[in-house]
């Protein structure tokens, strides 16, 4: 770049540091008072520990109960996005490769489904579930979980499947394939970027769920990790370090998936918005 | 990944690819193919007509009882409910909470994503860096977000209240969360600190379907950036951002999670939300029969605004298209 690129672009990298501090402040923030006492947390809110402090972190990860949360909603997110994608995987097959009556009726009422807010159906789900017995039952979260996961799910597979031309279909069934065959044996070996990019969504959407694992869980033992973090910060409210230190720990696991999965959340949510 | 899906938009509902030999076929092999057709979405049918659509029909009948949510409804109490809902000065204030909300993220957090993704669309160095940064709140838990601001805007000792000492403008702090005048601003500043990376990332995809030779066309023809971004990329980007503005109002209708966690809809009401308010009557009071017909107000606002904003905006991104609903691929 030239020396005049250079002198214009410098607002520009003003702007751009001053939003990044803005985002990075709080992160930062909680990242260093999770290594002071509660104490030192008062005196020095700002600067860096002095002493550091790594009891916080070491505490809460030689504790048995952070495990179980990490546990917990590893177990929800994986059994949501297996049920998921693979129940919208069928539905989206048939959208998109079959023409039947009713076909567009059907694929309308799942769109619908984006719009509803998932608090209007939520007093009588957790009817429901309770007559169901579900209630302290991790599918109790699960199969809601998927059910609301469906539109969007279809609609992006059913979009990708859509793509694949339709001679392959014609030489698998020349070949003998049944119209499963070709689903099984071409279609989702095929489908394996777009079935990626739906299982980052389902993951993440499952894992920061907070009002479903609320209503359904009564009891810490099936409690996800949003559901520890609010008990944690009412339980330990005066020991401010502590809850920082727990916070951090929190965010480490969504903040990893994120930097590895990048390409397929960002892929998903757009590809997902940005078609019509 | 976008441009994967780009044809799809520009082909109606039916210009899929049909199977092979699916036009004519014999009776027999048609009755089939529609077992099989139908077959395959069984499983999805089951789980959404159950868990999605049967709780939401089912909230619409309780709406008409007076019913503690034990057994089933059996005090009918006709559209009671819906006329108590009217005169509630809480569910009016959710109403009109919400369409400020609304408001507050249209007028400032859309176009300072959209200012941002402008500014991360050119070659900056370091850009990388900043998109990463910009989004990365949008993976974290609306409760872990939230009780992280909780504690930055502690009245007092948390970091926002130190720093703005720390510049000598204490009192532009102090109340945050706990005020009634400053609650729902702080609240807005911590949703478009949560949110506004989201409508960025999906502004820079459409951006970068912007083909450069038009822009490179403009500066040809003597348009300077202003022009550039008003004529060519703004035009260009309205789809994406048609979209972005419907994601954002319908995130405002169901706003619940950072609410309930922060402030649990106070003080004193001032933060609360429609989802906040159902929660309460629901769960807390067991006034299940209230609760019900707040959720189908709840829907019918979300309902009509969909409907509307896809036939009088969304619609001209889907010319062409036969069924009215594609829009609501979001």
């Amino acid at each position: 770049m030239s020396t005049r690129g250079k002198g214009r672009t410098l607002p520009l990298h003003v702007v751009l540091v001053a939003v990044g501090a803005a985002m990075a402040v709080p992160l930062l923030y909680a990242l260093l008072s999770g290594f002071k006492s509660t104490d030192q947390l008062s005196r020095n809110p700002v600067g860096l520990p002095h002493p550091w402090v790594f009891s916080n972190y070491t505490d809460i990860l030689a504790s048995g109960s952070f495990w179980r949360l990490v546990g917990n909603s590893t177990l929800i997110a994986v059994g949501t996005t297996v049920i998921v994608v693979a129940v919208s995987a069928l539905a989206a097959f048939s959208f998109a490769r079959f023409a039947f009556r009713g076909r567009e009726v059907l694929f309308t009422l799942f769109t619908m489904g984006l719009m509803f807010p998932f608090a209007v159906a939520a007093l009588p789900l957790f009817l429901l579930l309770r007559s169901m017995g579900l209630l302290d039952n991790p599918l109790g979260v699960i199969l809601p979980q998927a059910a609301f996961g469906l539109p969007m799910t279809i609609i992006i597979l059913r979009g990708f499947f859509r793509q694949i031309p339709g001679e392959l279909e014609e030489a698998a069934t020349l070949d003998g394939c049944g119209p499963l065959g070709f689903f099984w044996r071409v279609l989702l070996p095929m489908a394996r970027p777009a079935l990626g990019t739906v299982s980052v969504l389902a993951v993440v959407t499952s894992w920061n769920n907070f009002f479903l694992p609320l209503l359904v869980f009564t009891d810490s033992t099936w409690w996800t990790i949003p559901i520890g973090v609010q008990q944690f910060q009412g339980q330990y409210s005066t020991e401010y370090a502590r809850v920082f230190a727990y916070l951090v720990l929190a965010m480490v696991p969504a903040l990893a998936f994120y930097s590895v999965a990048e390409r397929q959340l960002v892929g998903g949510l757009t590809a997902g918005a940005t078609k019509g | 990944m976008t441009s994967t899906f780009l044809p799809d938009r520009r082909s109606g509902p039916d210009a899929g690819p049909v199977p092979p030999a699916a036009a004519r076929r014999p009776p027999r092999r048609r009755t089939l193919h529609w077992l099989t057709a139908v077959g395959l979405q069984l499983p999805a049918l089951v789980l959404f007509g159950v868990l999605v659509l049967l709780p939401i029909l089912f909230a619409l009948y309780a709406s008409f009882f007076r019913w503690g949510g034990f057994g089933m409804p059996s005090n009918y109490t006709g559209t009671d409910n819906f006329s108590r809902l009217l005169q509630d000065p809480v569910f009016l204030g959710d109403l009109w909470r919400c369409l400020l909300l609304v408001v507050l993220s249209l007028v400032l957090q859309l176009p300072f994503a959209l200012a941002m993704a402008v500014l991360l669309n050119q070659k900056v160095r370091g850009r990388a860096v900043y998109r990463m940064l910009f989004f990365a709140p949008y993976v974290l838990s609306e409760a872990i977000t939230g009780v992280l601001f909780s504690m930055v805007f502690a009245p007092g000792e948390g970091l926002a209240d130190h720093l703005l000492g720390g510049i000598g403008l204490d009192g532009l702090g102090g109340e945050w969360f706990s005020g009634t005048s400053t609650v729902l601003a702080t609240l807005f500043l911590v949703m478009t600190w949560k949110y506004f990376g989201f409508h960025m990332m999906l502004y820079l995809a459409g951006l970068q379907t912007i083909p450069a030779e038009l822009t490179e066309a403009a500066i040809v023809d003597g348009a300077g950036p202003w022009q550039r971004f008003r004529h060519v990329t703004l035009p260009l980007l309205a789809p994406t951002l048609r979209i972005s503005v419907f994601l954002s109002v319908i995130g405002s209708i169901q706003l619940f999670d950072l609410v309930w966690v922060v402030t649990a809809g106070g003080p004193d009401h001032h933060s609360e939300t429609m989802a906040v308010t159902l929660f309460q009557y629901g769960f807390k009071r067991y006034q299940v029969g209230y609760a019900s017909a707040i959720s189908v107000v709840m829907f019918a606002i979300s309902l009509v605004f969909a409907l509307t904003y896809q036939r009088f905006v969304l619609r001209r991104d889907l010319e062409g298209a036969t069924t009215t609903m594609r829009g609501a691929g979001a």
